[in-house]
Parts: C-alpha cells; sequence; structure tokens
C-alpha cells in the first residue's frame, strides 16, 4: 500500500525522523492558513501517489501570501501528468504546505528489502533529487548500500559508514547517523517494503532532514498496521482494482480488448503472454486465486465486462484441486444471472473436464471450448476477427 | 531417487484440525505420502486424519520420528509455524500460506542455523516425487514418474508444465514450488544444486516471472554448474512496469527484473527457453530427443 507524502512523513517523525514543518490542506483557505501558521516563504506540494510531480508544475515556492493563493489554486483540482501517472494524469485533491528550508546539500537514502539476501537493505548517495536508477546505471561508485541483520536491527558502525561515505562532518555527521538510525526503526516499525527519502537534506544550519519521503508498506502486514490501513486513499487507485480487492480479487487494468480470467498469478501473467503472441492484445489481469468458487467467478464477470474495451473473454483455469464440472456450473450460472453476451472462450483442465466440457456446449451460451493454451489464443483471435470493434 | 520428499518422508501436518489442514493432510496421505502425526497447541492427545496430534513439533518428532513438516495456518501464524519446525529440527518445512508479512520471513530465516532444516514457500503450491510422496495442494493425479525435475515460482502454471509434460509421456522426478513471495526460503539455485545432484533427474524445466533477480542467479548457475538439458518460460512478458501482479514478487522497477533480460540470462547460459507457455512440454521433449 502506497501512502501519500504527508502521510509518510507523520509516520516517519513518529519514530524520530526529523522532517521539515508542514500542514495538509484539502482547500486554498486551508492552505493560505497552513503558510500564515508556518511562516513565509512556504512550498505547495502537490499530494498524488506519483513521482516527478515537481516537473509537472505540483511543487511552487510561495513567498507572499497571495503566491500561496495563487499556488494553492493552481495546483488543487488540476490533473498532473508526470512519468509515473501515465498520459491519463492524476488529479490532485490535496496539498502539503511546509516550510520554505536553506538547503545546503541534496542526497538520497531508502531502504529496501533485498531479495537475494532477504534482509534489509540501505541505499544511500550524495547524488541527492535525481533518479536512483539513472545513478546506479551511470555513477554505481555513488551507491553506497548496508545489509542489516534483522536480529541486530541498524547497528551504529553501519550507520557511521554511510555517513562518512556520504561527507558528513561534525553536527552533521552526528544529525546523519540519528536520521539513518530512526529510518530504519521506521522500516522495520512500519512493515515497510520501500522507505525512500528522495531527497535527504542537509540544511544550512546543519541539520538532516526528509524533504521528500515515499513509504510502501506490505499489504500483508496491514493487520498489523491499523494505523497505516487506515491511511488509504481510494481516490488514489482504480474503481475497478478497489472493488475487485473487495472480492478478493487480483486484477489490474490494461488496455487490450482481450479480458482475461485466469486461476493463479503466473497462469495468468503467462495467458496475458501467449494472447500476446497470438497477435491480441489483453484487457486486464485477472486473478481469480487457486479455488475460484462460483461467487468468485461471478464477481470476477461483473468486473470483467464492465471494462468497455473488452471484445471477447477468454478463461483459463487450471482446475486442481477445485473440480472442472463444479466450475462450468458456476460459469453458466454467472452469465446467465449477468447476462453477458460478450464471446467466451474456455481453456479447462483438471478433474471431469469431458464432463464440464459437454455442460457448456450443451448449456445453448456462446462458450466455445479450447484444448490447451495455444488453441485458446487461437479461438480469441478467430472471435476478435468476427466481432466488430 | 528423488529431492526433498520421498519414500523416506515422515510427514507432521501443523494445523492439522483446521478445514484446509485436515483436506490436505488427507489428500497428501491418499497420495501416498508417509502421514505419521499432526500438530495444533492445546490438541494434544486428540487424532486427526487418522494420525495423532501432539501439542509441539518437538513432541511430534519425538514421538513419531516426523522429518518433514507442511504448515496449514493463517497469515499471522505462519513464521511462528515454520520457526517451530527449525526448532525441532525437520529436514524440510513447507508452508502454502498466501500474504505472511514479508519482515517475519525476514526474521525467520534468520534463525535457521547453517546446514538446518530447509524452509520451502510460503505461498507456494509444495512439492512432490511422483509415485513417492507429495506435500504440498497440487493436484497429484496430473504428475506421471520420470526424470524431469520442475522448479517454478507459480503455482497453476506448474500444473501446466507437469500436465504439457504427462501427455507426451514424460516423468517427473520432483516438481517444486517455491513461491512467488519477495523473501522466499528456497530459491531457484537451492532447487538447482538439488537437481545437479539427483542421478534421477535428467532434465529441468525452470518457470520464472517478472521481478526480482533469482531468474539471473539461476542462469549464473546453469552455467557453471548444471550439466542437464533445461527449458525455460519467464511470464510476465507482456507485464506493464510499475505493477504487481498478483504475487507480491512479481513487479518489474526501474528496468530491473524484466522477462526480456531474464530469458536472454537463461538463453545464454545454455537454457532452451520459450515464449510461449504452450511449448514447455514440447520443448522438453526436443531436448531429451537431444
Amino acid at each position: 500500500m502506497n501512502l501519500h507524502e504527508h502521510q509518510a512523513k507523520a509516520l516517519l517523525a513518529e519514530y524520530g525522523v526529523p522532517i521539515p514543518r508542514g500542514k495538509v490542506a484539502f482547500s486554498v483557505d486551508e492552505a493560505v492558513a497552513a503558510a500564515s501558521e508556518l511562516g513565509l516563504p512556504v512550498v505547495v506540494k502537490a499530494q498524488i501517489h506519483a513521482g516527478g510531480r515537481g516537473k509537472a508544475g505540483g511543487v511552487r515556492l510561495a513567498r507572499t501570501e497571495d503566491e500561496v493563493r495563487a499556488a494553492a489554486d493552481a495546483i488543487l483540482g488540476a490533473t498532473l501528468v508526470t512519468k509515473q501517472t501515465g498520459p491519463e494524469g492524476r488529479l490532485v485533491r490535496r496539498l502539503l504546505v511546509e516550510e520554505g528550508v536553506a538547503i545546503a546539500r541534496e542526497l538520497y537514502v531508502s531502504f529496501i528489502i533485498d531479495r537475494s539476501t532477504g534482509r534489509p537493505m540501505c541505499i544511500a548517495s550524495a547524488a541527492g533529487g535525481m533518479d536512483i536508477e539513472e545513478v546506479a546505471a551511470e555513477t554505481p561508485e555513488k551507491i553506497l548500500t548496508v545489509t542489516v541483520d534483522p536480529a541486530m536491527g541498524m547497528q551504529p558502525f553501519q550507520a557511521r559508514r554511510l555517513a562518512f561515505g556520504l561527507g558528513f562532518e561534525g553536527q552533521v555527521f552526528r544529525n546523519g547517523t540519528k536520521f539513518l538510525t530512526a529510518l530504519y526503526r521506521a522500516f522495520d516499525g512500519l512493515d515497510a517494503s520501500q522507505v525512500e527519502i528522495n531527497p535527504m537534506l542537509v540544511t544550512e544550519g546543519g541539520d538532516v532532514l526528509a524533504l521528500d519521503a515515499k513509504v510502501s508498506v506490505d499489504d500483508s502486514a496491514l493487520f498489523r498496521q491499523p494505523e497505516v490501513a487506515a491511511l488509504r486513499d481510494i481516490h488514489e487507485e482504480s474503481p475497478l482494482e478497489v472493488e475487485a480487492s473487495k472480492h478478493r480479487l487480483s486484477y489490474i487494468k490494461l488496455d487490450g480488448s482481450v479480458g482475461c480470467m485466469v486461476n493463479g498469478a503466473g497462469l495468468a501473467m503467462a495467458t496475458m503472454d501467449i494472447v500476446k503472441l497470438a497477435g491480441a492484445s489483453p484487457a486486464n489481469f485477472l486473478d481469480v486465486g487457486g479455488g475460484a468458487s462460483a461467487e468468485q467467478i461471478e464477481n470476477a464477470f461483473r468486473i470483467l465486462s464492465s471494462d468497455p474495451e473488452v471484445r471477447v473473454v477468454l478463461i483459463n483455469i487450471f482446475g486442481g484441486i477445485l473440480r472442472c464440472d463444479r466450475l462450468a456450473k458456476g460459469l453458466i450460472a454467472a452469465v446467465r444471472k449477468l447476462g453477458v453476451t460478450l464471446p467466451i472462450v474456455i481453456r479447462m483442465e483438471g478433474t471431469n473436464v469431458e464432463l464440464a466440457r459437454r455442460m457448456l456446449e450443451e448449456s445453448g451460451l456462446d462458450f466455445t471450448t479450447a484444448d490447451g493454451m495455444r488453441d485458446a489464443a487461437g479461438q480469441v483471435v478467430r472471435k476478435l476477427e468476427a466481432v466488430p470493434a | 531417487m528423488s529431492v526433498l520428499v520421498g519414500n523416506e518422508t515422515r510427514l507432521v501436518v501443523q494445523g492439522i484440525t483446521g478445514r484446509e489442514g485436515a483436506f490436505h493432510a488427507e489428500a497428501c496421505r491418499d497420495y501416498g505420502t508417509n502421514l505419521v502425526a499432526g500438530v495444533v497447541p492445546g490438541r494434544g492427545g486428540q487424532t486427526a486424519v487418522g494420525v495423532p496430534v501432539f501439542d509441539t513439533v518437538a513432541e511430534a518428532v519425538e514421538k513419531t520420528q516426523a522429518n518433514v513438516g507442511f504448515v496449514l495456518v493463517p497469515p499471522p501464524f505462519c513464521a511462528d509455524a515454520y520457526a517451530e519446525a527449525v526448532d525441532a529440527g525437520l529436514d524440510l518445512v513447507v508452508s502454502i500460506t498466501e500474504g505472511v508479512p514479508t519482515r517475519d520471513m525476514v526474521r525467520v530465516m534468520r534463525t535457521v542455523p547453517p546446514g538446518g532444516t530447509r524452509i520451502l514457500g510460503p505461498n507456494c503450491p509444495g512439492v512432490i516425487s511422483p509415485g513417492k510422496a507429495k506435500v504440498g495442494i497440487m493436484p497429484g493425479f496430473i504428475h506421471q514418474e520420470g526424470h524431469v525435475g520442475v522448479v517454478s515460482r507459480s503455482g497453476t502454471l506448474t500444473y501446466e508444465a507437469v500436465h504439457q509434460l504427462s501427455q507426451r509421456g514424460i516423468g517427473q522426478s520432483t516438481c517444486v514450488g517455491i513461491g512467488g513471495d519477495p523473501v522466499i526460503g528456497t530459491n531457484f539455485v537451492d532447487v538447482l544444486e538439488l537437481f545437479a545432484a539427483d542421478d534421477d533427474t535428467e532434465a529441468v524445466i525452470l518457470i520464472g516471472e517478472i521481478g526480482g533477480g533469482a531468474e539471473e542467479e539461476a542462469a549464473d548457475f546453469i552455467r557453471r554448474e548444471l550439466k542437464k538439458p533445461v527449458v525455460s518460460f519467464i511470464a510476465g512478458q507482456t507485464a506493464p512496469s510499475g505493477r504487481r501482479m498478483g504475487h507480491a514478487g512479481a513487479i518489474v522497477m526501474g528496468g530491473q527484473g524484466t522477462a526480456a533480460g531474464k530469458m536472454e540470462a537463461l538463453r545464454s547460459a545454455g537454457c532452451t527457453v520459450v515464449e510461449s507457455p504452450a511449448e514447455m512440454g514440447a520443448a522438453m521433449e526436443a531436448r531429451l530427443r537431444g
């Protein structure tokens, strides 16, 4: 789960990570009030779940009340298009108004779980404010890493090594090691999958602050992070994906015309791949889970067919423990109940598959059964050619 | 021979009195796995699925010489069940549980001493050595005894590969699902090491997916050490960057973990990499014919 910058900063501050003073604002008047409370100048920042806001005009410095009003008015309600939002952009519904700080240096620091060691890893770089992937590709020697033993936590020597590597000295060194230690505690305590501070700021006064903060929390840990779970902003998610998650379906909208319904994430991805290889394009990723009950199938159908781009549906289920005849029964019921008129190609495998095929064929509905994945993809393409766009 | 599980397996199911626990314990036993015990705290002294239930794994080991654990408990309790199996000194512990917090896996892996219990999963279909033993939730009937090892991050896509093999009369030595989570107990290289040393495994199917660097590490190992034919498929060639595709591990970030990069790494290591998931069985048949 992703958080807004202002939410992430508030959580980090609870763990002792220094942040600039700031207030969230949902209207222009609230932004002006926040600025007068904080004192000018302030920075007015769009709050959306995507990076690259600065370049898209979503971050503005305001030196007077009029400038605060103008900046808030321009950003709130605007649709920001950044490299992370896609061409459709993202509507700005809230702002963070923050005190202006005198910048001496900008650096980068993040914590992630390193999959090859299975442990938390700190990545730091003196090249702050830049895309870290670019730094890694062009000047890998500027990247510092430290792997943390989860039983020990971040050790003082590790924080010192990073601080020396970043060129910190004197009071900044002491503030820097404190910052890094607190940031690890936050990463661990919040069950975060990623905490990224870009830039980490050294002020002219020698303070070390998180000027921006991106925190993603492990969805599987939300049951024990109620404070984080309550921060979910469904405006930042696609409505169909929100609906799907309510039914424990994993759905991601794509831009093709073949609606896919599959059990299992790997098989779902493989199904998208074979659709593409056959010359068509998947409209979505949809994993109905290992079990795929009749109710799940009905919910999946409802979500699939509410996408107007879908012209053909491809169902690929490897039954496993689920019996195919039971699946067929659920399918027929769902299609009748929802009045689905799209052509449906079904590939299924597993126990009682012959009986299931007969049931589908005798149902009088527009089902095409396929033999294997390649045949299924071929049938889908033929159906697409037959139906007008 | 086979790897991880076989005729020597003595299975203890942790969570055997739950609905899922009882169902899968029975299915494993019916497949031919030697089920010897169950563990549910507070239910010691009872019987379930025809075997004695103990309060602790340690007691089950002491009384029944169980050596493999199968964990069927809800996500918040999975890491603790793994840790108990490690503490009791089982050879292998498998969990199919989906939704285990990553931080729990990070911590539990820290508890495994060198040479200690092998953890498989979580969020995986488990492991089966056809004709010998199954410790997992895969449909046993699609498998056939034979000499191809299968290792995969996915569940149903593994069944797909096995089905394609069995349809062609190509049996399997052992099929291992390692799971799709970011931190897992056993990775591709661990399983490939076992297959490399197993005389009964003549060839390997490796099914990867986008995200992380495990397939690249596997490619390195294959180039250096695995002198057996390998057929590979990578799921997610058409997945968009930055989106998590069902599995928490399946996400392409900043150009890392792409299907194209993984396919290239495996190809350059001498693997036959198929673009279509429908070609896994046929490609293996071709490799075996030489």
